[in-house]
């Protein structure tokens, strides 16, 4: 496994005259959270797999702004969006591609009314078309085959996009049996991490949100949680711990269930 | 000739439709408080919106049970006020029956107005059995203190009391019209009050008359009575559920707005050229807030969404922070700006226009606790089966402790800093950004 990765940043591609044909954002989490630089990864590892002609800002790359304006700082997230905004735009992107429903949700709802606009894809999506296209082929029986797997909707990916069905019909190609939680899609319960209540502590209550989410999944006695957001990960990954089922239940990204089946 | 009976009626009439129109002026006014957003455009898709949400309360049948309940007293309170027609003619004029020359089809409609009648009164006990009995948990969250609770127990006694009065009524007409006395003419078919003939036929012709004629003004009475009430219930909303929903928000729901006020002053920081003292084009000299602090800072949606809210606690009951104990409920955020609408207007009424209580909307009714504890999952948005949304409220209210107070929690005042200087809500070097392309794992 793990060959080198083939990562080029806009800046190169601009030196040698290149035209990436999709934008890869990475997001803070993806870029500085330990566990969520592995889905990163994954997620290159497909793209190198598919051949497929993209590019990342690197350090060029800055916050979408999402944790401060839903924490209500506005101008803040207005600053970091406009920054973001004049670098994507000098770069001339078009396309967008990334593993957080956050960046996802923000870039392509609240960017445009700022100046930027851009066809923008969740990863799941955007993997589901390298399949569909036949760019990217699974192997027979990966690691997963069989196994049980419930999918956990980021509130950021369902309810505020409208985006139930690429993760599923990913996790179903691996030949998994797909369990769904009461709580499922448009009824998905939080994770607990949105709306900046991941940089702070929860208000006082009976209960950690995560943990009540944690709970409703591991009824289903799943071996994997998959899930499509980082944040999501980190949530549901605490929260199988505070079960201590770290041992029996994985959390894991559908990038790196695909990445797992198509042997990368 | 007019008799007393008929004067009363147009008295009584006159007086309920005028009280109603002076309410309804005053909600109007107190809508028109908030601030301007553009739900204009897009008709063809706001119609369709309307149709599903409102009148086919597609939103309802995520939770089938009460669905079909709840849509057995709306189709029956929708056609059954067909009769109000007749009742309003009979009432003016002295007539009885008067739509009765329609003959087949005027049979066809005593009969439908009967079984919906009857199914209206099964669905409100069975509505009254899940609030008091069975005791279903969003009913009786923090925020259903007496008049809420109170208020829906009314509204429901009342339907059926009216129903009952409606199906008396008919039984007693059907003996008199047997027995061939003069001014019930024969019409209309009675496929459910038949079964109240036996129970009542050994009756007097004066007592049966009287009883007809009690009944009547009840039911008469009672639909005045309650017009008068709905603004100042949660009932409201079978009125408002159609403009609420005609408005409603049409772009995704992760889609925050992004405030002209502050764009304005971004780009300015961003475009050295530009002119510091240009005047903003669209606040007439008024001190515009970041964010919102009281009622009049909320827009009219946001205020519409408040008189529109039914009070049944879906939001609630899927909102994360409620079902994890926290105090926040959206449910309570649509209650409490209501609540604070109706205060600002009585203050007006007593003081004038421009008296100030002391009190807002934050602080006085919703806590900075309570808001800080949403995380923005859009689950209560989804739920509302009237397409309200609590969570721009919500927001709107942070946007102000942040922007005019500088009151975030401290680890958000935290995370702030940290995108400021390193680019990130964490504090790490923007140069790190990219080591991740040359792990391994
Ligand atoms: S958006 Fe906020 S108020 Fe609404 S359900 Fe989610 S956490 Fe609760
Ligand atoms: S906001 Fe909507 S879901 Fe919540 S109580 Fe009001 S009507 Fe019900």
């Amino acid at each position: 496994m793990s060959n080198a990765l083939n990562v080029r940043t806009m800046a190169e591609c601009l030196a040698s005259g290149e035209v990436p044909e999709v934008l890869f954002w990475v997001g803070c989490s993806g870029s500085f959270d330990d566990r969520a630089r592995k889905i990163t990864r994954a997620l290159v590892k497909i793209l190198n797999a598919a051949n497929v002609k993209f590019a990342v800002l690197g350090t060029e790359e800055t916050c979408t702004g999402d944790p401060a304006k839903r924490a209500g700082n506005e101008f803040l997230f207005q600053m970091q969006a406009m920054q973001n905004i004049q670098v994507l735009n000098a770069y001339e992107v078009k396309k967008i591609v990334t593993a957080c429903p956050h960046c996802f949700n923000t870039i392509k709802n609240e960017y445009p009314e700022l100046g930027g606009n851009y066809e923008v894809m969740h990863h799941t999506q955007f993997i589901q078309s390298l399949i569909s296209e036949g760019k990217l082929k699974l192997k027979e029986g990966g690691e997963f085959k069989g196994k049980r797997i419930t999918f956990h909707d980021p509130c950021y990916l369902g309810r505020a996009n409208d985006v139930y069905e690429a993760p599923r019909e990913l996790i179903q190609k691996l030949d998994v049996e797909l369990v769904e939680m009461k709580r499922c899609k448009q009824k998905g319960f939080c994770c607990g991490a949105g709306g900046a209540q991941m940089f702070k502590e929860a208000e006082p209550g009976n209960k950690e949100v995560n943990v009540e989410r944690t709970e409703e999944a591991l009824a289903l006695q799943p071996q994997v949680i998959a899930t499509g957001c980082p944040f999501c990960n980190t949530m549901m990954t605490d929260g199988v711990k505070n079960f201590n089922k770290e041992n029996d239940v994985k959390v894991l990204d559908v990038a790196e269930l695909i990445a797992n089946a198509a042997d990368l | 000739m007019m008799s007393i009976e008929n004067i009363a009626f147009i008295a009584l009439f006159v007086t309920a439709v005028t009280l109603f129109t002076l309410k309804i002026r005053e909600i109007i006014a107190n809508i028109r408080m908030g601030q301007a957003i553009d739900r204009s455009g897009n008709a063809s898709e706001r119609w369709k919106t309307m149709l599903l949400v409102a009148f086919g309360q597609k939103k309802m049948f995520s939770r089938p049970l009460p669905a079909v309940l709840h849509l057995a007293v709306y189709v029956g309170f929708v056609i059954i006020n067909i009769e109000l027609l007749e009742i309003i003619i009979d009432g003016a004029t002295g007539s009885h029956r008067a739509l009765s020359f329609l003959g087949g089809f005027y049979n066809l409609l005593i009969a439908s107005f009967e079984v919906l009648a009857f199914l209206v009164i099964v669905a409100c006990v069975i509505f009254l059995a899940r609030r008091n009995i069975v005791k279903v948990a969003r009913f009786h969250y923090r925020e259903m203190t007496s008049f809420p609770k109170s208020d829906a127990n009314l509204i429901l006694i009342a339907e059926v009391l009216m129903m009952s009065a409606f199906l008396i009524m008919n039984a007693s007409d059907l003996i008199l019209q047997g027995r061939g006395v003069e001014h019930f003419t024969v019409a209309g078919a009675f496929p459910i009050s038949q079964f109240l003939v036996p129970m009542m036929d050994g009756m007097s012709e004066g007592a049966l008359v009287l009883l007809e004629r009690a009944c009547w003004w009840f039911h008469i009475i009672g639909i005045f009575a309650l017009l008068n009430y709905l603004p100042y219930s949660k009932h409201f909303h079978i009125v408002l559920a159609f403009p609420n929903t005609y408005f409603s928000n049409l772009s995704a729901k992760g889609r925050l707005t992004n405030p002209e006020s502050v764009t304005r002053e971004v780009k300015l920081m961003f475009d050295p050229t530009a002119d510091p003292y240009a005047a903003p084009a669209d606040t007439n000299g008024a001190v515009q807030r970041f964010g919102a602090k009281d009622v009049p800072d909320l827009t009219w949606k946001q205020l519409l969404d408040a008189y529109t809210c039914t009070e049944c606690g879906r939001c609630s009951s899927s909102c994360p922070a409620n079902q994890t104990g926290k105090l926040l409920s959206p449910r309570k955020i649509m209650m409490d700006t209501r609540d604070r609408m109706e205060e600002i207007r009585t203050n007006i009424k007593k003081h004038g226009q421009d008296h100030n209580d002391g009190k807002s909307l934050l602080g006085d009714y919703i806590t900075a606790e309570e808001i800080w504890a949403c995380t923005s999952c859009n689950a209560c948005v989804q739920e509302c089966p009237v397409n309200i949304d609590p969570l721009g409220i919500i927001i709107d209210l942070r946007r102000y402790l942040v922007m005019e107070e500088s009151k975030a929690p401290t680890e958000l005042a935290g995370m702030f800093t940290n995108i400021e200087n390193n680019g990130a809500p964490w504090q790490f070097s923007p140069a790190d950004r990219i080591n991740w392309a040359n792990e391994t794992n």
